[in-house]
């Protein structure tokens, strides 16, 4: 029995000092150096809601992104139908769903069967509606083609945003996808949020167009707009008086080059009128298509879109190679700087929507911790003098209990690497309320035992052998309802449930295995033979 | 110390009808209030919309608040003082959904400062598009139903080792929720039916513990919501954590109970059932009451202290564990002695030839 003992001991004091190893990263402010290649280093995370930051579920738009996949599927099929000549009336997209094909001829309908087979087995082709002077053809995007570029999309989106939050500069940011193309991000510690949002949330595409000079800007303003073209807007401020300006432009609607291309932005200051601009760097492909684009449309100006907002338009003095060019708009230093970022970061595939955000500012999250850990302190004094009161010298021992319960708990964390919430902090508190009752269980099956006349060894035996049976099962249960917890809860929630499976955890250990030793050793050891409880 | 003596009897089972009387009246109650205010008062997590936490230099009204967001639409939203005394904290929430939703703290803000002439600090800003709002609100609904089935599960299997048939029980649920669901019903309802089908099956399968654990908790989280309808307050996705942990708790009392009855039956065979849950309360009484105060003085300290945030949630726990304290003695031991009487006829009488024959 003694030997058994002093194994329990053992195990009891290797318990405490791992969980003090665990505990030291969030307790110290500046860990020695030697510590960092044989301990543990993690801190204990602090939740969004105790540190401030930001907190945010986007949706990409994957139908957009199959959308426009198909936009360029038809963009292919017109320069394939000249191939094989194969000529038509009219080709447009139906929605996500498909193509519409409507052939002049005919004979024409066996070429572009094959052409499909061969060339584009995602589609599959089916006879169209009945039409005047010409045959309808329906090309369906297949599910799974479907699936697929939905996917597509939305890991892409979470990899550009991932990138874009990198290179923004925050210090622990957590970003993953969900289902339904959902992405979940966290900034801790983030000052602007607006900020973050317009960086994260830019669809970033770049386009270069060209200005149709042809037609009349007024008669488009009117309503006429020339077949091929639109009309966009640049949107100036005036960094003196803050009036918006919005100037229209008549632009060809065919895109020239995009920033897919692009290798490099960064920020520059023009000498000239000290502003800060945009330089971007096409990469070899890209810088030739730009020389060539260049060469041809000499004299002519070039507008600059950044999603569907004009930039600039100026004009094309001479061919430009190397592959470098300037986006200029009266920015502000900030300004050029996220603007350099979502494009070096790359465009969006598909646009995304805010479905939830919350920002808590670091003072309120200050606020918390230090009202949450006020009360932790005084509710917890509050139940060790009840202990001590109650049961005596026990008391004491599950007061011990319940000192390494929280020590577990806040250890437990730090070794899952599991989140600290507000929440949290309240199972914690519930915690300890509640972790003194097994011990309580115990000390009143103890009383039991003694009353009916057995000497103190013998009391506490019959005690704890009586109770673990109904300690179990109560904690069983909780275990249960904190599982179910963690498995649907999102955020704060989920926080509570890990602090609340901890805690039960830790308890137990605490209350059944730890409180036995001490009384092992007074009893056994020491060979006490009166018992206060 | 001692706050119970041993050897104590207070006949607890004898009051069962009044306390059923306080209880249905309870539940009526919150049932007839939820009904009046059409459902319980979600959050903006479960309903969408926005909540903005500021910080204004003085104390306003909040008619006057309410006038400063005129200009931007928004002068009926609710406003509501927050926090401690003395503090001119504040929440402002917006349940429209259908208006743009990013950039409005600036707006708000913008508004109070042009409004009041002072600094308004955002403190806090909660936006959730309705679709989330649902998502949540399954995801929340859905972990009360399943933790109810796996306490079901595991209290049938422990208690009355009838593992076969709280399977079988678990079983029949997924089918009857599966077809439900077929017929598209909607997700409060499809939690309701499945809990109805519970305890119908509890009943039926004989799984009489199930059966008391699971009323008595679903009392306690009921008149726990009765209590948030009543004093006006918001059920949001921390507030469903206090729930669950309200169902956790009411269950650590229930089965402290349980465990000594099924310990009694074993002991003294000659005892009626009455007889036999009258002590084994009283038996438990002592651990149940130091349990409960001390649980309630750390969460009383929590209410007091904890701050605005909190509070609501410390709210839940307080009327939880008072509630959970009262259930575990006052409707789940009653429930088995109900069970007992309707299907223990053979028994009794079996017992009283034993008697009568000596």
């Amino acid at each position: 029995m003694t030997k058994n003992l002093s194994w329990r001991g053992a195990i009891g004091g290797a318990l405490i000092l791992i969980a003090f190893l665990y505990l030291v990263p969030s307790l110290s402010k500046e860990l020695p150096p030697w510590w960092k290649g044989i301990f543990p280093r993690d801190k204990i995370h602090l939740g969004l809601d105790l540190q401030g930051g930001m907190h945010l579920v986007l949706e990409v738009d994957a139908e957009k992104a199959v959308e426009s996949s198909l936009e360029r599927i038809i963009e292919e099929l017109r320069h394939d139908f000249r191939k094989k000549k194969i000529r038509y009336l009219e080709l447009k997209r139906r929605g996500a769903e498909g193509i519409q094909v409507t052939l002049i001829r005919e004979e024409s309908a066996s070429d572009l069967k094959d052409l499909i087979d061969r060339n584009y087995p995602d589609f599959e082709i089916k006879r169209g509606p009945k039409v005047e002077n010409g045959v309808a053809f329906l090309l369906d995007l297949s599910p799974k083609a479907r699936n697929h570029i939905m996917k597509m999309a939305s890991d892409q989106a979470l990899e550009t945003i991932r990138n874009r939050v990198d290179q923004f500069g925050v210090s622990e940011p957590d970003i993953r996808p969900q289902e339904n193309h959902r992405i979940l991000i966290q900034l801790p510690g983030i000052q602007d949020p607006k900020r973050a949002i317009e960086l994260i949330g830019k669809t970033a595409l770049l386009e270069f167009k060209l200005l149709d000079e042809e037609n009349s800007l007024e008669d488009a303003l009117k309503g006429n707009i020339p077949p091929g073209d639109e009309i966009l807007k640049q949107v100036t401020v005036d960094p003196q008086t803050g009036i918006k300006k919005e100037v229209p432009y008549l632009l060809k609607r065919r895109t020239l080059l995009t920033g897919e291309y692009l290798t490099d932005a960064r920020v520059q200051i023009d000498s000239q009128y000290n502003e800060p601009y945009v330089s971007i760097a096409f990469d070899a492909r890209g810088a030739k298509l730009f020389e060539r684009i260049t060469g041809e449309h000499i004299g002519k100006r070039l507008a600059i879109v950044l999603d569907n907002h004009v930039y600039s338009a100026p004009v094309i003095r001479d061919k430009i190679s190397g592959g470098r060019a300037q986006i200029t708009g009266n920015f502000t230093m900030e300004e050029a700087r996220d603007l350099a970022i979502v494009l070096r970061a790359g465009a969006l595939p598909a646009p995304v929507k805010i479905l939830e955000e919350r920002t808590v500012g670091p003072s309120l999250g200050k606020d918390s911790i230090q009202k949450g850990l006020k009360s932790m302190v005084i509710g917890g004094a509050a139940v060790v003098l009840f202990m001590v009161l109650y049961y005596g010298l026990s008391g004491l021992v599950a007061d011990m209990a319940l000192f390494l319960n929280i020590l577990f708990i806040m250890a437990g964390l730090a070794f899952f690497g599991a989140t600290l919430t507000l929440p949290g902090i309240a199972g914690i508190i519930l915690t300890i309320g509640m972790a003194v009752d097994a011990n309580v269980l115990i000390f009143e099956r103890i009383r039991e035992e003694l009353r009916l006349g057995k000497p103190p060894r013998a009391a506490i035996d019959a005690g704890y052998a009586k109770a673990l049976v109904t300690i179990l099962d109560a904690n069983v249960t909780t275990f249960i309802a904190a599982l179910v917890l963690f498995q649907f809860g999102t955020g704060p929630v989920r926080g509570f449930a890990v602090t609340l499976s901890i805690g039960i955890v830790a308890s137990f250990v605490t209350a059944v295995f730890m409180t036995r030793i001490v009384f092992d050793y007074f009893f056994t050891v020491k060979r006490q033979t009166k018992l206060s409880i | 110390m001692e706050f119970i003596k041993p050897g104590i009897n207070i006949d607890f089972i004898g009051k069962r009808k009044i306390a059923l009387c306080f209880s249905l009246t309870l539940i009526f109650l919150t049932v007839i209030l939820l009904i009046w205010r059409q459902g319980p008062n979600y959050g903006v997590d479960f309903t969408g919309g926005v909540l903005i936490q500021v910080k204004l230099a003085e104390k306003e009204s909040p008619a006057d608040i309410r006038k400063a967001l005129e200009p931007i639409q928004l002068q009926d939203s609710i406003i509501q003082e927050f926090g401690e005394r003395g503090h001119a904290e504040y929440l402002i929430r917006v349940r429209k959904t259908d208006i743009e939703l990013s950039g409005l703290d600036e707006k708000v803000k913008k508004a109070l400062e042009d409004h009041f002439g002072k600094e308004a600090d955002i403190r806090r800003v909660e936006m959730v598009g309705p679709k989330v709002g649902k998502d949540l609100r399954q995801k929340a609904l859905f972990a009360i139903f399943y933790s109810i089935l796996f306490i079901a599960i595991y209290i049938s299997g422990r208690f009355e080792h009838q593992w076969l048939m709280s399977i079988i029980m678990a079983i029949s649920l997924a089918i009857v929720v599966y077809v439900a669901s077929g017929f598209g019903v909607s997700v409060t309802w499809l939690i309701l039916l499945a809990l109805l089908v519970t305890l119908g099956l509890c009943w039926f399968l004989r799984l009489k513990y199930a059966l008391g654990a699971i009323i008595a908790l679903i009392h306690d989280v009921t008149i726990t919501v009765g209590a948030f309808a009543i004093t006006d307050r918001e059920i949001s996705l921390s507030i469903i954590a206090a729930f669950l942990t309200i169902v956790g708790y009411s269950l650590n009392d229930t089965i402290v109970v349980f465990d000594r009855i099924r310990e009694n039956l074993g002991r003294y065979r000659r005892r009626s059932f009455e007889e036999i849950m009258n002590s084994s309360i009283n038996e438990t009484l002592s651990r149940t009451i130091l349990t409960s105060s001390t649980t309630l003085v750390v969460v009383i300290a929590l209410f007091i202290l904890g701050g605005g945030v909190i509070h609501d949630f410390a709210f839940a726990l307080l009327v939880g564990i008072v509630i959970g304290t009262y259930s575990s003695i006052f409707v789940a031991s009653p429930i088995l002695l109900v069970w007992q009487g309707r299907f223990s006829e053979s028994s009794k009488i079996k017992k009283g030839l034993v008697r009568t024959g000596r």
